[in-house]
């Protein structure tokens, strides 16, 4: 039986109509006969969720209450790190890498009950818009298969949206997890930078990584993102900040008593090098938020054509940085060598991918003698001014509306040898990055060629419960 | 042609990475191309504006105190009941390339 939902499998097994063991198994079947022209996972891990499965379906025969995720198949991009499980980030430098610990958001989930059924392709360390960066296969997008699922989080996208897991966790450090999500119809949720720990998340970019969900529906995300938020100990950039019941917040309804929820509506995303029917699919998302009550109100983002230049200095420059200790020591790929140097240089030579050396080398010329005030420090004065033009915004409305990206899904191929067009299929992702907000991208219609289409949604730091409860009342409403 | 051939010479090795004669044609080319794109930053005048390097900075600081009381958020719960339990040795030297059980073994570091 196959439950597209959260609530839907956990109450199938409450119910007993059907078993934890059972639900793991159907999804089993359905990743042997859908993956391999899907290519979303790149390690399963059977052993440890019919162990989970086992356990959840013995408390059910005892009759105890279940945990809120309970029995419900999971999975997890290949950069959370998870004990016993093999773990690439998608590179061929940790092909053999099996962690000694659980990434907290995968403890978490498994804790309230979730079955981790196995580990999803992703851009050789998250660093990328398609996946073609993966070192190990492509992705195709399961609504076209001639187009990519977006990337970095392609496999955790394509996985919901091919009904082979019922929700999935993706990392987003420029739009990883609402890009893809975008070109694969699904939902897909970046909480405020300190929601959710990133202790076990395999480090891209330090101050612009975030952990969230993909589902089939918003009620899902907000599951999700309830059970791995929260400060951790093990991240002190986790934030000591209440996580509010999502599920409660959703039923509100975005029409209460009072004042109306304020929409803005910021012209600088909806500029030159929009898609004419991305654009229209939008503004008919933003006139139905108009019907449900919500008042629109134009908004500036004065600084948005800066933000990915931006980003491109403060992202690289943390990677190069972060990506230092794959030196073939300690874990991983070494290549043969007769002197330390030269195994540290022909490991990582070898190891990484064109990308990854390419943000390597861009995030080391930022950062070298002589270009750091010009290009670093630059680039961290322009972050103030990207996240005081969010501030200024959010002084006059409670969320913005714009879209996920500029275009639909494009081609395999098609970007692949164009490193600065590839970058800009992120344009209006980056800057909640930068400015640490939450974002969500809901599907909100198609194209002419059936491609699904996304609207993003931002709210201020903290506040994941109005923007949940708006792409709710959307998703409901259309 | 801001990036020359020596810059990415001299940044690879800055690096430790080993580029290939072809590789380093091609990021000769897109290093140019990006940087190209992020020189539109020079527009902006931002000599009033203070530098941001993570959003944490934003929350959770207590203004009211000084130095490092200042982050008292960020101090890590466990610190206090004295430190978490290290993985043990052989979980930690599990994935080593190369290992003796005690060390991590590496190439030659020094010429006797």
């Amino acid at each position: 039986m196959a439950a597209t939902t959260i609530e839907g499998s956990r109450t199938a097994i409450a119910e007993r109509k059907t078993t934890a063991t059972a639900l793991a198994e159907d999804y089993y079947a359905r990743i042997k006969k859908a993956d391999p022209e899907i290519g979303a996972f790149l390690t399963v891990c059977e052993d440890r969720a019919l162990a989970q499965a086992a356990r959840i379906d013995s408390m059910a025969a005892a009759g105890e209450p279940l945990p809120p995720l309970a029995g419900v198949p999971v999975a997890i991009k290949d950069v959370m790190v998870t004990s016993g499980v093999r773990t690439t980030a998608g590179s061929k430098i940790l092909d053999n890498f099996i962690p000694p610990y659980d990434c907290t958001a995968v403890a978490r989930l498994e804790a309230a009950g979730a079955v981790i059924l196995g580990k999803l392709n992703c851009d050789e360390f998250a660093m990328g818009s398609s996946t073609e960066n993966s070192a190990y296969h492509v992705v195709r997008n399961p609504r076209d298969k001639s187009r990519v699922p977006g990337g970095s989080s392609g496999g955790s996208a394509a996985a919901v949206a091919a009904n082979m897991a019922v929700a999935t966790l993706g990392s987003d450090t420029g739009g990883s997890i609402r890009q893809p999500a975008s070109f694969c119809g699904v939902v897909g949720l970046k909480p405020t930078y300190g929601r959710v720990s990133r202790y076990g998340l395999i480090a891209f970019a330090s101050s612009l990584d975030h952990i969230g969900p993909f589902a089939n529906t918003v009620k899902d995300a907000a599951l999700m993102l309830r059970t791995i938020a929260g400060r951790d100990p093990m991240d002190s950039t986790s934030a000591e900040v209440p996580v509010p019941d999502y599920i409660a917040e959703l039923e509100k309804p975005v029409r209460g008593s009072g004042e109306p929820l304020k929409v803005g509506v910021a012209k600088e995303y909806f500029g030159e090098g929009l898609d004419p029917e991305v654009r229209a699919a939008v503004e008919a998302a933003i006139q139905k938020l108009a019907e449900l009550g919500c008042e629109i109100v134009p908004v500036s983002l004065p600084h948005t054509e800066y933000a990915v230049p931006t980003y491109y200095i403060v992202a690289t420059a943390e990677a190069s940085s972060n990506l230092a200790r794959f030196d073939g020591v300690r874990y991983g790929f070494r290549a043969k060598a007769n002197t330390l140097s030269e195994m540290y240089r022909r490991t990582r030579d070898q190891g990484f991918g064109m990308e990854v050396k390419r943000r390597i080398m861009l995030g080391t010329y930022a950062l070298s003698a002589g270009y750091y005030d010009a290009y670093y420090l630059k680039a961290q004065k322009v972050r103030t001014l990207l996240t005081r033009d969010f501030d200024e915004a959010f002084k006059k409305v409670d969320v913005i509306a714009a879209p996920t990206c500029p275009t639909p899904a494009f081609k395999l191929g098609e970007k692949v040898d164009d490193p600065l067009a590839m970058y800009l299929a992120d344009i209006y992702t980056v800057t909640a990055n930068l400015a640490g907000i939450p974002g969500i991208s809901i599907p909100c219609g198609e194209n002419h060629e059936k491609l699904p289409i996304g609207l993003q949604l931002f709210a201020r730091h903290f506040d994941e419960a109005t923007l949940l409860r708006v792409a709710h009342a959307y998703e409901q409403a259309r | 042609m801001r990036v020359t051939d020596k810059d990415v010479s001299y940044v690879a090795d800055l690096a430790n990475l080993d580029l290939t004669e072809d590789e380093r044609a091609r990021m000769l080319r897109d290093l140019n191309s990006i940087l190209e794109y992020i020189e539109r930053l020079s527009q902006l005048d931002t000599a009033a504006v203070a530098p941001m390097a993570q959003v944490s900075d934003r929350y959770g600081v207590d203004e009211s105190r000084q130095g490092s009381d200042r982050f008292a958020y960020a101090i890590r719960d466990d610190i206090k009941d004295g430190l978490r339990k290290s993985l043990p040795h052989e979980v930690a030297v599990a994935n080593a390339p190369d290992t003796d059980g005690t060390f991590f073994e590496v190439p030659m570091v020094i010429e006797r």
